[in-house]
């Protein structure tokens, strides 16, 4: 492949085709740089901003870091109307828990259909497929009254539970499933005595490790990153979650902050997230590509 | 073969119970969190229940008057629902047309064998990473740096572009281009990606044997790329859609919920929001919710049938397993 490639490629490059290709890879480089920039100056600036404190900051536009990081993380850390502490463990505990489940049931539920032959098995996978695109918005009146009438405002459960049925996250997994897990292994294991329970846990699971991986980092994310539900539940201060007190911020009186602090809490929204894309950003990338492709 | 099959399907109807048993607890919890909270949505939109001080008024039959209101209640001389549709929108597209156009061209650049673009790995992490930033904190930052103590705020006062009175949240075409430009930058990797993905599954002798017989780059893309990619686009074009309908965490933090000025960033679930926040209105913000849902599933008919011809979705059909 690789070799007639190259040939086809010095056939039709004459000494004019090549120049024209240098412009264009010119002009592209350009653009990619310039896009690349500015996803990245306005998260430069803001490191830069958190190591600046209220009077610097007030000079004015710079782009070079000064000293006060560790001040500002101490005043943003210590802080008494926003605890961001507190906030990120309650984060914290929502979105691994959410996580947990929405991966785990999204592979059962997968195995359940990929695995067995029963009458619904087809009108619960159409089923799924369809109700994949409605947003949850749209059913919230009901869910804020239900959750008022229960008791649960103030409660991480309804926050928790309702992703056990994640539809893009068993999608991912069905398809996975279907490219990776042969039904030869669940009869081997049930010859061998396993129960149906055990060879999902022992045996399906392992094989499943990569997609449930990748989808328990999307899950995380978007479990740490939800700001309109549990804004709406959640008032009481110790139970807030990082979005909430980062848009509370933005209500507060600008004129008593320290805007260095500021910047630091927007860092410390922000930044478990980033450190982890850094390290596995090549996973979750074919993870995106992986998702999106259908059928 | 044949022994183990004979079991089988003795054990056969013992079998199908587990699959049951493994799919219930998404269909309980889909019941229980999403079916009944839709019904109780659709039930309230047809009930006048509000608090009007410390009174609760209702619930009491109020018929479709509910939805009547939404349309007789005027801002500007526009219904408010309108309005508000209308803000939702603009800010989509506003947003959603930059995000298409870029992410095709990198998708088809990052692609090309001719280009053979060097660095994809670093450009892609970058491009795809302020879609796992959390939407509020990105708007919280975009805030205090365009505001009027705000950095940029400042070098534009002192490059003599705007005024010292000037505010980007205070000016409608301003405040729109910013939610505009966060949603932009937010997605266009991600789209890029899903649309690179589409790109490579397309089977590339097609691409080489238009290229050998003298197609240019541009006719390649028109007449082979683009409408090998139409499913996948469409794909893409209708989940932007969705999500922006739904629109809420940037335009509600950059005006703290108002939708400042006048209204002009207030999208339709901030409205839904606010209904239930001040006057605990559930009949309104019931009805409410009820048009954005058949208006999302009417605009992603509309986004299906003008993005696919019908010979495409022919191959998709052929295609699909």
């Amino acid at each position: 492949m690789a070799n007639t490639q190259r040939i086809e490629r010095a056939d039709y490059l004459s000494k004019k085709g090549r120049v024209m290709l240098m412009i264009s890879r010119i002009f592209v480089y350009l653009i990619l740089f310039f896009l690349a920039f500015l996803c990245l100056f306005f998260f430069y600036l803001l490191i830069v901003n958190s190591t600046r404190s209220h009077a610097q900051l007030n000079e004015g536009f710079s782009l070079i870091p000064r000293g006060n990081f560790l001040k500002n993380l101490k005043s943003a850390w210590t802080d008494g109307t926003v605890n961001i502490p507190r906030g990120m463990l309650n984060s914290f505990i929502i979105a691994i828990s959410s996580s947990v489940l929405a991966t785990y049931f999204s592979a059962l539920t997968a195995f359940g259909i990929h695995c067995y032959d029963f009458r619904f098995k087809k009108a619960a996978f159409t089923f799924i497929l369809a109700i994949m695109m409605i947003p949850s918005q749209i059913s919230v009146v009901g869910f804020i009254k239900m959750c008022n009438t229960f008791g649960l405002t103030n409660n991480y459960l309804p926050l928790i539970l309702p992703s056990i049925a994640s539809p893009v996250v068993f999608f991912y997994m069905k398809q996975y499933m279907e490219s990776i897990l042969p039904l030869e292994i669940v009869e081997a294991a049930r010859v061998d005595g396993a129960s149906e329970f055990y060879t999902f846990n022992r045996i399906v699971i392992p094989i499943m490790m990569p997609a449930i991986a990748v989808q328990m980092i999307f899950s995380f994310v978007a479990s740490w990153n939800n700001f309109f539900l549990p804004g709406m539940l959640i008032d009481k201060p110790e139970r807030k979650t990082v979005p909430i007190m980062i848009a509370a911020l933005r209500s507060a009186d600008y004129k008593k902050f320290d805007m260095g602090e500021i910047y630091m809490l927007i860092l410390l929204s922000i930044i478990p997230v980033v450190i982890v894309y850094i390290f596995i950003s090549k996973f979750i990338i074919k993870g995106v590509a992986a998702g999106s492709v259908k059928g | 073969m044949e022994k183990p099959a004979k079991t089988k399907k003795k054990h056969g109807v013992s079998y199908a119970k587990w699959g049951y048993i493994f799919i219930l607890p998404f269909f309980i919890t889909y019941f229980i969190w999403s079916f009944v909270p839709q019904v109780l949505t659709f039930g309230y939109s047809f009930f006048k229940m509000y608090r009007s001080g410390l009174d609760q008024i209702g619930p009491e039959w109020n018929g479709i008057q509910n939805y009547v209101e939404l349309f007789t209640t005027k801002l500007d001389g526009i219904p408010t629902v309108v309005k508000y549709a209308g803000n939702t929108m603009i800010m989509w597209i506003a947003g959603a047309i930059p995000q298409f156009l870029i992410a095709l061209l990198l998708a088809v650049w990052f692609t090309s064998f001719r280009l053979n673009i060097k660095g994809q790995g670093f450009f892609k992490t970058v491009i795809y990473m302020p879609n796992l930033i959390m939407a509020s904190a990105f708007s919280m930052l975009i805030w205090t740096v365009f505001s009027v103590t705000g950095p940029v705020h400042s070098l534009f006062v002192n490059s003599n572009l705007i005024t010292e009175e000037f505010d980007f949240f205070f000016n409608k075409v301003s405040a729109r281009s910013i939610v505009a430009g966060i949603n932009f930058l937010m997605w266009f990797g991600n789209t890029t990606i899903v649309l690179m993905a589409g790109i490579m599954g397309i089977d590339q002798s097609l691409v080489e044997a238009a290229m050998i017989d003298g197609a240019s780059s541009i006719k390649v893309f028109f007449k082979i790329t683009l409408p090998l990619l139409m499913p996948i686009l469409t794909y893409a074009v209708i989940t932007s859609l969705i999500g922006g309908i739904n629109m809420y965490d940037v335009p509600f933090i950059l005006s703290k919920g108002y939708g400042t000025p006048d209204n002009t960033t207030m999208t339709l679930i901030m409205n839904v929001q606010q209904k239930l926040s001040t006057a605990k209105n559930y009949g309104s913000a019931g009805a409410l919710s009820v048009l954005i849902f058949f208006f999302s599933a009417a605009l992603s008919l509309v986004v299906f049938k003008f993005f696919v011809p019908h010979d495409s979705l022919k191959n998709m059909k052929k295609g699909g397993k």
